[in-house]
């Protein structure tokens, strides 16, 4: 059963009283590959990282890691997975390399040994020259870079990254990537990370796996998935301005006019307006100079338009439209619940 | 492992040594006011040609000076707040700084989080009591010139672990509450709420309703229905870990008192049985006994009660 995947879960189910936070899900995940798990803040993505290393316990399914069951043999699983979680924190009264030793200490290591990995493990994450600081000092970029040598303490052959790069400067994050395309890529390691930002899913990861309100909707790389999408029809998305040639007319009545008209156009599937006042238009195939047509025809002249898809954006808000159109608004209100308890714990802070 | 660095936490903590010279500074005081008083009660006592009394050293513990209390009233007072202090935030603390998940995600059970974070709290506490407990015994002797004797010395000793058994019922209980609450403030004031119904209001809501239940004034008052009174209300002031501890206090550092049972005393003096003797320190300790079981069973409750809720508690960023 677990034998193609290191990772490996079968129909995990978590409820929170009436919320279902993670809705049968199945999921494998290959040694040796950096996989995304890619979705909206409460989509499940922190309660299924937790079930995976025993520190939730699943309503139903099953997850197993490398053989382990996550539940009930989660010793065995903690000793080999490392876990980064989203908002990590350190002893503020201990030194980076303080708490560095101790992680070390309580997984087994000797004092000395895990003092010899810590002053290596802080040169590779680049913080050698703050590793004597008190860890209350540092910054949240520091404390993620200090949180990723403190994973790798218990040299572990699995990580679990939540949302690593949450709340750091681009700079950072571009360090940060590559710091962790480089467990992978130099060390072998398996990594799973969630995160709600495309792009740097996209840099990072083999495979994503598109999570909203508790499932796993789309799961694939990621060129694969917008290839998905787009033999799935709506291959023509485009944003248009247009006005009226004779200006005497109002602004309003013009945009009324033009989406009267845009709609009668055949094949446009969905209009709608954008926030910056531009006209969304969708269709099934290109009509792009039978719009244009229409549009002089009518006496508009076209001040802008852009086509749109084929990027992740598009990919991603797809996918979550999709996702609408299943759960109904079930799924929305799922996400709100979800995500409030993260919220007040950092609020609390 | 953890519970190594907790005990280094707590010995490194501010508030560990404020309170900790506090403590000190208390009993200096308290053994000064006590030696005053004790040297004129001597010197009252031979000049009157009585012997002066066996237990002169034990007295220390318990006698004040005219303005200030006694090291063991104080004892009684601070060492709850010494366990509350220890540790009101020990589990939501871990939260805040958000190296709880950290943690948990380390391969230790998760019942080794809270039972290190419990028994290192008890250790300082044992620590601290024993250190200060002795330091006043070493000064009293050296500035009492009095020799304290085998069995006053063993006397001391139990009730310095009495001692640290009410500071770690109190220890427990703040446990209990950083489980349960999210924020440290709440489960300190939580915890000193607590603190303060239990040793201040509980004996005035005893008394009251003892006098409810067997009114000792006004139609129907017997002497039957006044011991029901004192029975009732020692019966409910025994809820209060304070209460139990100023009983073990007054049995094992006051040889002299035989029972703490109303009835017991009553019949004794009726009976004109009760010569002025000292009970052995094996008959003080029967007389205790039910004391001590009481706080170890109300301190095994709360640390159970906080690991319960630990362990079933969601693990959460």
């Amino acid at each position: 059963m677990m034998a193609e995947g290191i990772i490996q879960t079968v129909d995990l189910t978590k409820k929170y009283d009436d919320v279902t936070a993670v809705d049968h899900l199945n999921l494998t995940i290959r040694k040796g590959e950096v996989f995304g798990l890619l979705g909206p803040n409460g989509a499940g993505k922190t309660t299924t990282t937790l079930m995976l290393l025993g520190l939730t316990e699943p309503t139903s399914g099953h997850a197993w890691i490398d053989g382990h069951d996550c539940t009930r043999d989660s010793l065995a699983v903690k000793k080999m997975v490392g876990y980064l979680p989203d908002n990590v924190g350190f002893y503020p009264d201990m030194t980076g390399r303080e708490n560095l030793i101790f992680t070390g200490e309580m997984n087994g290591l000797g004092r000395s040994a895990a003092a010899e990995r810590a002053a290596a493990l802080l040169g590779r994450v680049g913080m050698a020259y703050a590793a004597d600081r008190r860890a209350g000092t540092y910054s949240r970029g520091m404390r993620q870079r200090l949180g990723i040598a403190d994973v790798l303490m218990k040299d572990p052959g699995i990580i679990i990254m939540d949302e690593p790069t949450l709340g750091i400067d681009p700079a950072g994050m571009h360090e940060l990537t590559r710091l962790i395309r480089d467990l992978s890529v130099k060390d072998g390691r398996t990594i799973l990370i969630s995160s709600h930002e495309l792009y740097q899913i996209q840099e990072i990861s083999d495979r994503v796996g598109i999570f909203v309100g508790g499932r796993m909707i789309a799961c694939g790389r990621i060129d694969e998935l917008g290839r998905q999408l787009q033999t799935e029809g709506g291959s023509c998305m485009l944003d248009l301005r247009a006005r009226k040639a004779d200006l005497s007319i109002a602004q309003e009545e013009s945009d009324t006019l033009l989406k009267t008209i845009l709609a009668r156009v055949d094949g446009v599937q969905h209009l709608s307006e954008n926030a910056d006042g531009m006209i969304h238009v969708e269709a099934a195939r290109n009509i792009e100079s039978e719009l244009l047509a229409v549009l002089v025809a009518n006496g508009f002249v076209l001040r802008e338009m852009h086509e749109r898809g084929g990027d992740l954006d598009e990919i991603y808000r797809k996918y979550f439209e999709k996702a609408g159109e299943i759960n109904g608004r079930r799924g929305n209100g799922s996400d709100r619940q979800q995500s409030d308890p993260e919220e007040e714990a950092a609020g609390g802070r | 492992m953890l519970f190594l660095k907790e005990v280094a936490d707590h010995l490194e903590s501010k508030r560990f040594w404020i309170l900790f010279l506090m403590m000190f500074l208390v009993s200096a005081a308290s053994l000064r006011g006590a030696l005053n008083s004790l040297s004129q009660a001597a010197q009252a006592a031979s000049s009157q040609g009585q012997a002066v009394s066996e237990f002169m050293f034990l007295k220390l513990f318990t006698t004040g000076g005219q303005s200030i209390y006694s090291f063991s009233t104080f004892l009684g007072f601070l060492g709850p707040i010494f366990g509350i202090m220890l540790g009101f935030d020990a589990i939501n603390n871990e939260k805040a700084m958000g190296t709880l998940n950290r943690l948990a995600a380390q391969p230790i059970y998760r019942d080794t989080i809270i039972n290190a974070k419990f028994l290192a709290g008890a250790f300082t506490v044992l620590v601290t009591v024993f250190g200060i407990g002795l330091w006043f015994t070493g000064a009293g002797i050296l500035l009492s010139g009095l020799e304290p004797k085998p069995e006053e010395i063993a006397r001391i000793l139990i009730y310095l672990l009495a001692v640290v058994l009410y500071i770690c019922l109190w220890l427990a209980i703040a446990v209990l509450f950083s489980t349960l609450s999210v924020h440290a403030a709440t489960s300190a004031l939580g915890c000193i709420a607590l603190w303060l119904f239990l040793t201040l209001f509980l004996s005035l809501i005893a008394s009251g309703l003892a006098n409810l239940v067997y009114p000792t004034q006004g139609p129907g008052a017997t002497i039957l229905s006044a011991v029901s009174n004192v029975q009732l209300q020692t019966g409910i002031s025994r809820i209060s870990p304070y209460y139990l501890l100023s009983e073990i206090t007054t049995v094992l550092m006051n040889p002299n008192v035989r029972s703490l049972n109303v009835m017991s005393n009553l019949m004794a003096e009726a009976e004109g049985s009760a010569i002025a003797s000292y009970l052995p320190l094996g008959q003080s300790l029967l007389q205790i006994w039910a004391q001590i079981t009481a706080m170890f069973a109300e301190a095994a409750v709360c640390f159970g009660a906080a690991y319960i809720s630990f362990m079933n508690r969601e693990i959460r960023a």
